[in-house]
């Protein structure tokens, strides 16, 4: 196992937002987590990623207990997260955000390296290089966003709404890309509420519910399961 | 077709009042008078406009130095570092006493004689200005993890009034008798003072005990070390925000701290060195301001750091660029002030400025850069 959350509380002051969820993530695998607004799905990206600390429980990845480490510690050892609502840096430009995307990182060869195979993946992100991110459209942002995650060389990629304000259009390209990425041997936990698309691509996927994990499948199979169809599909198709 | 939806009309006093015609009015009749009553001047005794214009130059530069410190650290954690006038004072201090106690401007010619006592003054004033520096830097790591730092979630006034109290305690642990002592101390420089013509004939040197010739200008040699290590130190901090990784850091975190964090940015030290710069600069600033004017004082750093207060607003706050040309306009606002209508109004001029910028425009000359769209 990759990642291991056990058993996992996590508050905003008095509010509890987890109550004591369970889930894991194989190495290689897309793992979706879906549910409404409030679920605790951002809150479960953000405790993992170390900006939340959790009450109870364990986080375990590769072995080692990060519950406690610090966010900064958690990039190092190769946990990127590309946050919701994108939130890339709007007063620097293309290159400088992929460059705080490589923070983490001294080589500076293989640091051009990566920036030329983020280029070579989003061709618009090339061309806009010089522009400053805040001047980007709403999807030229998320794969920005998505850009700025691959430079910090993760092992575990946390997407937390990439198809959030985008057009159709757009949403697919980019779940298109975010299988191209586990391709290439990134494993994936993917925060959508956008059910259809992410459990399209899942290998398998929980649903959260209100801070518990109410259901666990393979992705396929939670998009023919009929209360999932009901409460977040929006009925049959 | 006529329209569903009819204006409400407005009557005259609630037109006044929405326009905001009479402060505008009464701002833009301020400024005509300002322009006339410079204009005037100007051309009655061009000399004396143009030696204004220099001696505020050589002000508006010491507060530039300034005033990237309160910017900067307002650009990445919001908070109007009230103590900044402080450190200013604390910088100009250390170099009175590496000068006067302890002849380090000197240590070049004690210990190569014949060495250019040019080259041997440069390098140890130098070596002044860069303990100033150093020291100011340090004793902002210190004022930031001491003070600051707890306060970092909490509210903003919080920290705030803690800026003052830290200000305060500057001020007066420094007035002790066995610190900075209560008293006004003159300032040794650690270089004499030459004084330079300008004029139609050309360029001179100021004999000393001569008058100036009719239709000169004067500068001294602390105008040219004022400007030229202004420039060099702005030049230096615009190099180290835009292009090194340190200051990319800044600039992300002081955008958006937990995205920084997630792309592995230790913000604390971000943080940190961020009060360390600001404040070597504004050690650097203590020192030349004691250089020009050659006394040093407990309170001396109040005015001067309220007026690169006053210019970082004026340029908008968070901008680099802008708390240089804010400050530029302060020292010219100043010069002028002091010159033209009379010494003791200079300073309440130049706080009215902030009123005016406060109710006009807000942000600044420069404002805050744009947000990201949502």
């Amino acid at each position: 196992m990759m990642l291991e959350v056990q058993d996992l509380h996590v508050y905003y002051g008095a509010i509890k937002a987890l109550k004591g969820i369970n889930f894991h993530l194989d190495k290689g695998e897309i793992v979706a987590l879906i549910g409404a607004n409030g679920a605790g799905k951002s809150t479960t990206l953000n405790t993992i990623s170390g900006l939340l600390r959790a009450r109870h429980g364990k986080i375990i990845f590769e072995g080692k207990d990060i519950t406690r480490a610090p966010a900064p510690d958690i990039v190092r050892m190769g946990i990127a997260q590309v946050p919701e609502g994108r939130k890339i840096f709007a007063t620097l430009t293309v290159m400088e955000n992929l460059e705080i995307g490589a923070f983490i990182h001294n080589d500076q060869e293989q640091i051009r390296k990566d920036m030329e195979t983020v280029f070579k993946r989003f061709p618009r992100l090339s061309e806009r290089r010089n522009q400053l991110g805040g001047t980007l459209s709403g999807g030229e942002q998320q794969m920005l966003a998505i850009a700025r995650g691959l430079m910090t060389r993760p092992k575990l990629l946390l997407l937390d709404e990439p198809s959030m304000g985008l057009a159709p259009v757009l949403v697919e390209q980019i779940f298109e890309i975010i299988q191209e990425i586990n391709q290439q041997g990134t494993s994936i936990l993917l925060v959508e509420q956008n059910a259809q698309m992410a459990l399209s691509i899942a290998d398998r996927a929980y649903v959260l519910e209100t801070g518990n994990v109410i259901m666990e499948d393979e992705g396929y199979k939670l998009l023919e399961n009929p209360q999932v169809i009901e409460a977040y599909l929006g009925g049959r198709h | 077709m006529r329209s569903s939806i009819v204006a409400p009309r407005l009557s005259l006093t609630q037109k006044i009042v929405q326009t905001k015609i009479i402060g505008k009015a009464l701002i833009a009749l301020v400024a005509l008078a300002v322009l006339y009553l410079l204009a005037v001047n100007a051309i009655k005794n061009p000399t004396v406009f143009l030696q204004q214009l220099v001696n505020g130059l050589q002000l508006g530069f010491v507060y530039a130095l300034i005033a990237l410190g309160y910017t900067m650290v307002y650009g990445i954690v919001r908070l109007i570092n009230f103590a900044h006038g402080d450190v200013f004072m604390v910088g100009a201090f250390i170099s009175f006493y590496a000068i006067s106690r302890f002849q380090l401007h000197d240590w070049v010619a004690k210990l190569s004689p014949g060495m250019s006592p040019f080259v041997a003054r440069a390098i140890g004033s130098i070596t002044v200005i860069l303990l100033s520096m150093t020291l100011c830097a340090l004793l902002a790591f210190v004022i930031e993890r001491v003070a600051y730092k707890p306060l970092r979630d909490a509210p903003r006034i919080s920290a705030l009034i803690t800026a003052i109290g830290v200000s305060f305690f500057l001020e007066y642990f420094g007035a002790l008798k066995f610190v900075f002592s209560p008293n006004f101390t003159p300032y040794k420089r650690p270089f004499d003072v030459v004084t330079w013509t300008l004029g139609r004939q050309g360029f001179g040197k100021l004999v000393e005990g001569e008058g100036v010739p009719e239709g000169n200008i004067i500068f001294s040699n602390i105008f040219v070390i004022i400007v030229l290590t202004s420039i060099f130190l702005l030049l230096l901090l615009q190099y180290i925000v835009t292009k090194t990784r340190v200051g990319k850091a800044m600039r992300a975190t002081a955008y958006d701290k937990p995205t920084a964090r997630l792309m592995g940015i230790n913000i604390d030290s971000i943080i940190s060195i961020t009060f360390g710069i600001g404040a070597a600069w504004a050690g650097a600033a203590g020192m030349l301001y004691a250089t020009a004017f050659p006394q040093v004082f407990f309170w001396m750093g109040i005015i001067p750091g309220l007026k690169a207060f006053v210019a970082a607003v004026l340029g908008g706050i968070g901008s680099i660029p802008g708390a240089f040309v804010g400050a530029l306009i302060m020292g010219q606002a100043e010069t002028l002030s002091a010159g033209y209508i009379s010494t003791p109004m200079r300073d309440a001029i130049a706080f009215s400025i902030l009123i005016i910028v406060l109710l006009i425009r807000p942000t600044g000359i420069f404002g805050e850069p744009s947000r990201e769209k949502a």
